[in-house]
């Protein structure tokens, strides 16, 4: 039930925003984001952004991950 | 970026198992907490492929699955006397087993139960239907939280007189406290929910480090996310190290959602609450506080007092705590299915019984 799914803001309406979700076009409601601008990715949960997505951390996992594995 | 694709790829999951084999000496428990990463854990089929000295124990991340019989069974005698009011409620909690009946049956029986995917369903179903009581069953742990107090402030600033919440929610760190406390389980380290730490930041879990000496990894839940959470518990552990590291550090931060937490604050207050198998832990629930008590349903309508007895043969509570798993249960897959479950670790999607079920390995 914490299910949260990455999805991209394609437009804000107020407390609403549009949100891509692996292509799919869902509404979520922004109230509990500090700010968030169309373009960046947030988790969704039951409707809610409920937290960014950071893409330089995500970039530093990647990384992190490819040190990890032996070559 | 899209977040999803490159933390599923399967030569990189290869590669960091690999990995956790060549740095594993020790024998180690290791439980993770939360209810979507025991799916995505048998999903991907990460247990059978770890090496044998990690043993995945699966803990009580399930709301649904942790919310009491006697709590199951009086929000189902509750709804069967008010045949007038609306209930809503999220979809795993439909089909799980009361005593006598369960919250589809008295929806078959012709009681107004619907679905909602978002607490914000119910504030279109209040709309929708001025003449009801709208009454929403709240379960879900620290992600789903503020979701549910958001919607009431939103129904506060509308006026919205006909709705109300019982809240059943239940918060992660206490749980962990209580099944370290009772020694009834050896765990060595915590893999720790993404989305629960999104909101109340990992910082949260200090206690872990400095109380029981327990390392930690906060973990997203794609399968490389999975799977680097616990090379970097194991690592932790063959090192004796003992701190609080994320994984997921995309999404998750030392402090939290702030906004999130400060709307959770302002609705809700920590209240001791009874979990199935575990029983009463003090502080690890939340109710409705003074200032909301209007949209409180617990305030607003005397809801019977339930029945806590376990469904007959079932052993969910002892699932919940880690001390059993599935398939040591005499009723896993013959008497309970998730077609005809007996108990809620077998009904709700992200139920350690139910995950078990759907990507057991069939000779």
């Amino acid at each position: 039930m914490c299910l949260g799914i990455p999805g991209k803001i394609i437009e804000i309406n107020g407390s609403t925003a549009k949100v891509d979700i692996a292509g799919t076009r869902k509404e979520a409601s922004i109230k509990l984001m500090e700010d968030v601008k169309v373009g960046e990715f947030v988790i969704i949960h039951a409707g809610f952004a409920i937290e960014k997505v950071d893409e330089q951390k995500a970039r530093e996992t990647l990384e992190l991950i490819d040190e990890v594995i032996e070559r | 970026m899209k977040y999803i694709d490159e933390f599923r790829r399967k030569k990189e999951a290869q590669g960091i198992l690999k990995t956790i084999h060549k740095i594993s000496r020790k024998r180690v428990n290791i439980m993770e907490i939360c209810g979507t990463h025991t799916h995505s854990i048998s999903r991907y089929g990460i247990r059978e492929g770890l090496p044998e000295s990690i043993k995945l124990i699966s803990g009580p991340g399930c709301p649904v699955c942790v919310t009491s019989a006697a709590d199951i069974n009086r929000i189902i005698e509750f709804s069967k006397s008010r045949k007038d009011a609306i209930i809503a409620t999220f979809g795993d909690m439909m089909r799980v087993p009361g005593t006598n009946s369960s919250l589809q049956e008295e929806r078959a029986r012709g009681g107004d139960i619907r679905v909602v995917y978002s607490p914000l369903g119910t504030l279109d179903i209040a709309r929708a239907n001025p003449d009801k009581e709208v009454v929403f069953y709240a379960v879900g742990f620290e992600t789903t939280v503020p979701t549910v107090a958001s919607t009431i402030l939103t129904a506060k600033e509308e006026g919205l007189k006909n709705l109300s919440v019982l809240s059943l929610h239940k918060l992660t760190p206490p749980a962990m406290r209580a099944l370290l406390d009772s020694g009834e389980v050896e765990i060595n380290g915590f893999i720790c929910p993404g989305h629960v730490t999104a909101i109340i930041g990992a910082g949260a879990y200090e206690f872990l480090a400095t109380d029981y000496k327990s390392p930690c990894v906060v973990a997203g839940f794609e399968p490389i996310d999975a799977l680097m959470g616990l090379y970097m518990l194991v690592k932790q552990l063959e090192e004796d190290r003992c701190e609080i590291e994320i994984e997921y550090n995309r999404v998750v931060t030392w402090d939290g959602n702030k906004k999130a937490q400060t709307v959770i604050d302002e609705v809700f207050e920590p209240s001791d609450s009874l979990w199935r198998g575990i029983g009463n832990i003090p502080k690890s629930g939340l109710q409705i506080n003074e200032k909301y008590a209007f949209f409180d349903a617990e305030k607003r309508f005397s809801i019977p007092k339930g029945e806590d007895a376990e469904p007959k043969g079932c052993r969910c509570g002892l699932v919940l705590k880690g001390i059993m798993t599935p398939d040591q249960c005499p009723l896993f897959a013959t008497a309970c299915t998730p077609e005809s479950p007996v108990g809620p670790c077998m009904v709700s999607s992200e139920g350690t019984c139910a995950a078990f079920f759907k990507y057991r390995r069939v000779a």
